[in-house]
């Protein structure tokens, strides 16, 4: 039967991490941005709600089981404090979601239970590259198998946290087909860059990485890698924080409106600007019950790569859409980095280009 | 629970309507549409018959459920169909797929019984729904426009002047979908809105009960129009028509010109709106599909997943309508479950219909031009779905009325802040 309400486990859950979202992530956001260093103790913080731990089974040291959609309701909440710590909180999920999606028994054993054991620690992976047209299906990073080993080749970019992980989980094509790599950051030809300057989230620090023959044992590679389940997910992710990030300009671009008066009257009686903000939050309902979808979809198993690819090309243009919208209802004032919603509208345009950096 | 899971029985009716779209809807579609106002009795008792039959499991209309008005205190609400109106959302999808303007032509009340059994009395609903349920197929009607008043429904000129125990109607409406059928063709009925209180504007306003074979009340013209041409519009002149006075919807307590009797009539829309939404869908889908299979036909497979600067504009355009067309479709879902569920709406009901209406607009038009010469011959329906999925963007609340709704509530804005 169809559905549109969280259980009250998920609603509690929500509460908790939308608490979190307003009186830390929200409130560090502009500074964060500035200084472009997210204070340790907000991630910290953050990553004490227990969200990723409570998506792992105990048998690899967390306490629950992955849900999709519960991922999505809170990767959409951390999103509407801020895209850069949502993203800095969710990285090491990424990480082990993926071991635990793909990895064999011994590997999830091994792997899961040093990331989510204790405080939050930069684990992170390596999955966009530079060029303009990246695509997941035919990735330049290749790794040919030699003598037992693989020999990693490649440029990969914004690897959160990469100066200080000690391993990355890296994604490269063996014979056509993707695969993913745990690799330690001080083996031989990995060489990690000068940290990116980029257009938004400028609060997390992503870095560039050459992998140059970098030659790992055949035991690092994930053993069931199901490149549709792993794609899924990372757009589903992409979706929800897109729909959290919009949801933010909305809210503050119609608190402003009703505020703000022009000609007599606040400016949300003005249909020019009630239109916009009622297409916004159409827009945004919608494209929360296709990334719900999405995840549903994961959850019960089937092949969602379309249902998550659909879901988070409309999520994140309706980020866009929605940011600049906010920034146009606040006319001149939206232009200036006193309100937020100039950070907004340059975080939501690099939205699809955040696949590999968070999971659900 | 957040879930997607179609329930089984709703899935296995809209198979069986699928077929009927497939064989009776689809092949007859470019007949009705090229014979304007012939009515397609053929379809029309097929489809009365098979409602019949299948009794209170498959209902295309709300129906009354007396314990439901009672329990909310004789305001409005609507009857509650077995499988609700989640399940009636996928079968107007599925004959709207089929053609518009049959779906539109399908027997078991519409509008004007909806009316009824959201501000009816337990008496009303006895005496005008009973038709339905006869051997032979029955239409109601809405009448709420007038020449000069359209989505302003406070304008509305028509009066009903209380003269002994009738009331006396005098007005002129126009754009009454199935009007003809309702009055002249079927013994069924309109609703007619009029005023009681010219004075009192919306406050004024209630509706009436005019049957078919009423003196006074005539059929003046069926408009021409761009699409759904199978589905009559008919403009109706009532001069001195008299009713009586328990046809007018509500208590005769709401008859006195202090009440504001009214306002729940206009909540019969959250729940018909994302109806409205669903037909419009229905119509996108199938122009949709039909892109997609000529596309295939000409070598051309969507591929799914890629970045943008690795797709061609075609599939680009395509990802893009689908993605709208889904997210529209949940949109419609999500106010029909509210509905059945009996969660106040508050503005999802106009968003479903602001972006199925936006939706179908765009999906039909996109597919006319993608498709090039091919999609604007009427050798396919292509181009009649273009011509008749423009109505969903006007009835039922044009996009700009909706958005106004949607403004409204969100900004917490009464109509007055907000004109």
């Amino acid at each position: 039967m169809f559905g549109f309400e969280p259980t009250a486990e998920q609603k509690m859950l929500v509460e908790a991490v939308r608490r979190y979202a307003e009186n830390d992530l929200r409130a560090a956001a502009h500074e964060a941005d500035e200084s472009g260093e997210l204070p340790r103790e907000l991630i910290e913080k953050g990553w004490e709600l227990g969200v990723l731990q409570a998506s792992v089974p105990e048998a690899y040291g967390g306490f629950g089981e992955r849900s999709a959609v519960t991922g999505a309701l809170a990767a959409e909440e951390l999103a509407w404090g801020d895209l850069s710590g949502a993203l800095a909180i969710m990285a090491p999920g990424a990480y082990a979601l993926s071991v635990l999606l793909s990895g064999s028994e011994d590997q999830k054993s091994k792997l899961i239970p040093a990331v989510i054991e204790g405080d939050w620690q930069p684990y992170t992976t390596a999955f966009m590259e530079p060029d303009y047209d990246f695509y997941a299906g035919e990735m330049r990073t290749t790794a040919v198998a030699s003598n037992g080993d693989y020999l990693i080749t490649g440029q990969k970019a914004r690897v959160a946290f990469g100066d200080r992980a000690r391993t990355l989980l890296t994604f490269a094509r063996v014979e056509g087909q993707i695969e993913a790599f745990a690799v330690p950051t001080d083996t031989v030809g990995l060489r990690v860059g000068e940290r990116e300057t980029l257009l938004g989230i400028q609060a997390l620090p992503t870095f560039p990485v050459t992998y140059n023959n970098v030659r790992v044992p055949a035991s690092a590679r994930l053993k069931g890698m199901d490149p549709f389940k792993i794609l899924s997910s990372f757009d589903a992710a992409i979706g929800a924080l897109s729909v959290g990030l919009s949801r933010a300009a909305y809210e503050y671009a119609l608190d402003y409106a009703k505020d703000r008066e022009a000609f007599g009257s606040p400016i949300a009686q003005k249909q020019a600007i009630a239109f916009m903000l009622a297409e916004m939050a159409t827009e945004i309902d919608g494209a929360r019950l296709m990334v719900w979808e999405a995840a549903w979809e994961i959850d019960q198993g089937k092949d969602a790569s379309r249902t998550a690819f659909l879901a988070r090309t409309n999520a994140a243009e309706t980020a866009m859409m929605v940011t600049d919208r906010a920034v146009q209802i606040l006319g001149g004032h939206g232009y200036i980095r006193e309100h937020p919603v100039e950070r907004w509208m340059r975080n939501a345009r690099g939205l699809s280009t955040f696949a590999g950096l968070a999971m659900v | 629970m957040i879930s997607f899971e179609i329930p089984s029985s709703i899935e296995q009716t809209v198979s069986m309507i699928e077929s009927v779209a497939t064989e009776m809807m689809r092949p007859q579609a470019r007949y009705y549409d090229d014979h304007e106002h012939e009515i397609p009795w053929d379809y029309i008792n097929f489809m009365h018959a098979a409602l019949q039959s299948a009794g209170a499991e498959v209902n295309l209309a709300p129906t009354s459920s007396q314990d439901e008005h009672q329990e909310a205190g004789g305001e409005a609400t609507i009857g509650f169909p077995s499988t609700g109106y989640l399940g009636m959302a996928h079968y107007v999808e599925m004959l709207s797929w089929g053609d518009a303007g049959l779906y539109l032509c399908t027997p078991q009340g519409g509008l004007g019984a909806a009316a009824v059994s959201a501000a009816g009395t337990p008496e009303q609903v006895a005496k005008f729904l009973e038709r339905f349920k006869g051997d032979r197929a029955v239409f109601s009607a809405m009448a709420i426009t007038e020449p000069h008043a359209g989505s302003d429904t406070a304008a509305i000129k028509t009066t009903a002047v209380r003269d002994g125990s009738d009331w006396v109607l005098n007005g002129e409406k126009i754009f009454v979908t199935g009007g003809h059928k309702a009055l002249v063709d079927t013994p069924g009925f309109v609703i007619v809105w009029a005023t009681i209180d010219p004075e009192a504007g919306r406050n004024g306003i209630r509706s009436f009960v005019v049957e078919a074979g009423t003196p006074g009340c005539t059929v003046t013209k069926l408009e021409k129009k761009l699409g759904i041409r199978c589905s009559d519009t008919a403009a109706i002149v009532l001069q001195d028509c008299r009713v009586p006075l328990e046809n007018m919807l509500g208590t005769v307590e709401q008859g006195k010109k202090t009440s504001e009797g009214y306002k729940g009539v206009l909540r019969t829309f959250e729940a018909t709106r994302p109806l409205v939404g669903a037909s419009a869908l229905g119509i996108a889908r199938a122009a949709l599909e039909f892109l997609k299979a000529k596309l295939a036909e000409g070598g051309i497979e969507i591929r799914y997943g890629l970045p943008l600067s690795r797709m061609t504009n075609l599939e680009a355009e395509v990802v893009e309508l689908e993605a709208m067309l889904r997210s529209a479709w949940l949109l419609t879902l999500r106010a029909v479950w509210m509905v059945d569920n009996k969660i106040a709406i508050n503005a999802e009901s106009s968003m479903s219909k602001i972006k199925a209406g936006d939706a179908v607009v765009k999906i039909t038009q996109k597919a006319v031009e993608l498709l090039g010469p091919m999609g604007y011959s009427r050798e396919h329906l292509l181009e009649k779905w273009f011509r008749d999925a423009k109505i969903n963007d006007l009835y039922e609340g044009t996009g700009q009325i909706n958005r106004l709704i949607v403004a409204r509530r969100i900004l917490g804005y009464s109509r007055h802040e907000l004109s």
